[in-house]
């Protein structure tokens, strides 16, 4: 029995918000894979929920006339990675989620709460800062679009007032059309374990070779999931080769500041920054149509 | 505490129980429904011994609120034999040996009948893929998988 001293049901948007507009204290739940498991370890005591579990208003994939990618927030990982419209236009997105916990987990846990807790590690957010996705927040005073950079404020915090529910995930068609991208989670295990690095890199190749646009994304290299945006500079406009792979993870190293943990030490991670970086360009590279 | 009465599927029949908000399905299904195959591990996730169906998806059902099987189908192990008879997977999992304490057992017939019944092709990776959120201490996995091979045989 879960140590839950209140718990109510939302089912819509609507009904959430004024729940917690009424619960100053209370806490959304959506999969719960995070949530229940805070709770079963002591971590959050005397917990107040409100379930948006299952509102099929958050839940689902669609496309918005001007080609906007639209994923509810309570859409969970599995439902993600097997919805035509991202193996279409964002695999990248789909293999980045299936990297998640395993197959269990990926049926529960939604693309929202990876967002909305605000850990480095969410596998789901490096690849999201590298296609410049927008949030959009519903609260008592309206709808508002932040992009998912600056919702991320810190370790565990995020742009969200108490009565605010992240209710889609945007991928604008300048954002994703055309682009190649590669995610590498680097861990101990192949599954059921947290990203020790994540790395991804979304890329656009003209003529097999030229570099048309780069992002490279990190997450765990920096208290939030980071761009190098200076590294990205250098990329683009120029010739895929081996010295600019070496040039663009040098620049990478200089711009991330991850930590030592009991996972791995800073060291490592800024090794595995440089490494993944090269990996993850050259296979997002030839995703995108070019030719070594 | 609140309790509410809901109303779901498991194994074919209908069942309706008042619940504690604050139950797991897991607690709902071994304590008031007495099904005490779905067994209860690690209670966070990582074991996959607790494996349930929820509308046809692999769920750890300790960390799944029991209020919200309401109106869903649910099947756990008891559900996967026909009138006293193994399941051809149940079948393949006694022939191929992987089964040694078989504590880990039904969390992973549970998972294994989620992807038979997904209807896709399964290469071994798949498998393994599938199969990668259930943990099995007397590390078994070989014979586990190709149990699972042996049950897509013809």
């Amino acid at each position: 029995m879960y140590n839950i001293v209140k718990f109510e049901e939302a089912h819509s948007v609507k009904e959430a918000i004024q729940l917690l507009q009424e619960n100053p204290k209370a806490r959304l739940i959506a999969g719960g894979s995070d949530v229940l498991i805070k709770i079963h370890g002591g971590k959050i005591e005397d917990t107040e929920l409100i379930s948006i579990h299952g509102i099929p208003e958050l839940s689902g994939i669609s496309y918005e006339a001007d080609g906007t990618i639209v994923i509810g927030s309570g859409t969970t990982f599995s439902k993600i990675a097997n919805h035509p419209l991202i193996i279409e236009n964002v695999p990248v997105l789909g293999e980045a989620v299936e990297m998640v916990g395993g197959p269990q987990i990926r049926n529960i846990g939604t693309i929202g709460g990876n967002i909305c807790n605000g850990v480095t590690s969410a596998d789901s957010a490096s690849t999201l800062f590298a296609l410049d996705a927008s949030l959009r927040i519903q609260g008592a005073s309206g709808i508002r679009i932040i992009a998912i950079e600056d919702f991320y404020q810190g370790p565990g915090k995020v742009d969200l007032q108490h009565d605010e529910i992240l209710t889609a995930v945007l991928l604008s068609q300048e954002n994703y059309r055309g682009f190649g991208g590669h995610y590498i989670k680097y861990a101990m295990r192949n599954a059921m374990d947290i990203a020790t690095l994540g790395c991804a890199v979304v890329c656009k190749i003209k003529d097999k070779m030229l570099v048309e646009d780069f992002r490279l994304a990190f997450g765990v290299a920096a208290p939030t999931p980071v761009r190098c945006r200076k590294a990205e500079k250098l990329a683009i406009g120029k010739t895929f080769s081996e010295e600019l792979l070496d040039e663009i993870s040098k620049a990478a190293v200089a711009e991330v500041n991850p930590r030592t943990s009991w996972r791995a030490s800073k060291e490592f991670r800024l090794q595995l920054v440089e490494e993944l970086s090269k990996r993850a360009f050259k296979e997002a590279f030839i995703k995108a149509g070019g030719e070594l | 505490m609140t309790t509410k009465k809901i109303t779901f599927k498991v194994n074919n029949k209908e069942v309706t129980v008042e619940v504690d908000v604050r139950e797991s399905l897991l607690e709902v299904l071994r304590n008031e429904l007495n099904l005490k195959g779905v067994k209860k591990g690690c209670s966070v996730g990582e074991c996959g011994a607790c494996t349930v169906l929820v509308n046809g998806e692999a769920i750890d059902s300790c960390i799944y609120l029991a209020i919200w099987a309401d109106g869903k189908e649910i099947k756990t192990i008891e559900g996967e034999e026909t009138e006293g008879k193994l399941s051809k997977l149940q079948q393949a999992f006694v022939d191929e040996g992987a089964v040694q304490c078989g504590f880990c057992t039904p969390g992973f017939v549970m998972s294994a009948r989620a992807l038979l019944d997904s209807g896709k092709k399964l290469s071994r990776e798949d498998i393994k893929k599938g199969m990668s959120g259930n943990m099995c201490r007397c590390t078994g996995y070989q014979n586990i998988i190709k149990a699972v091979e042996k049950s897509i045989e013809d």
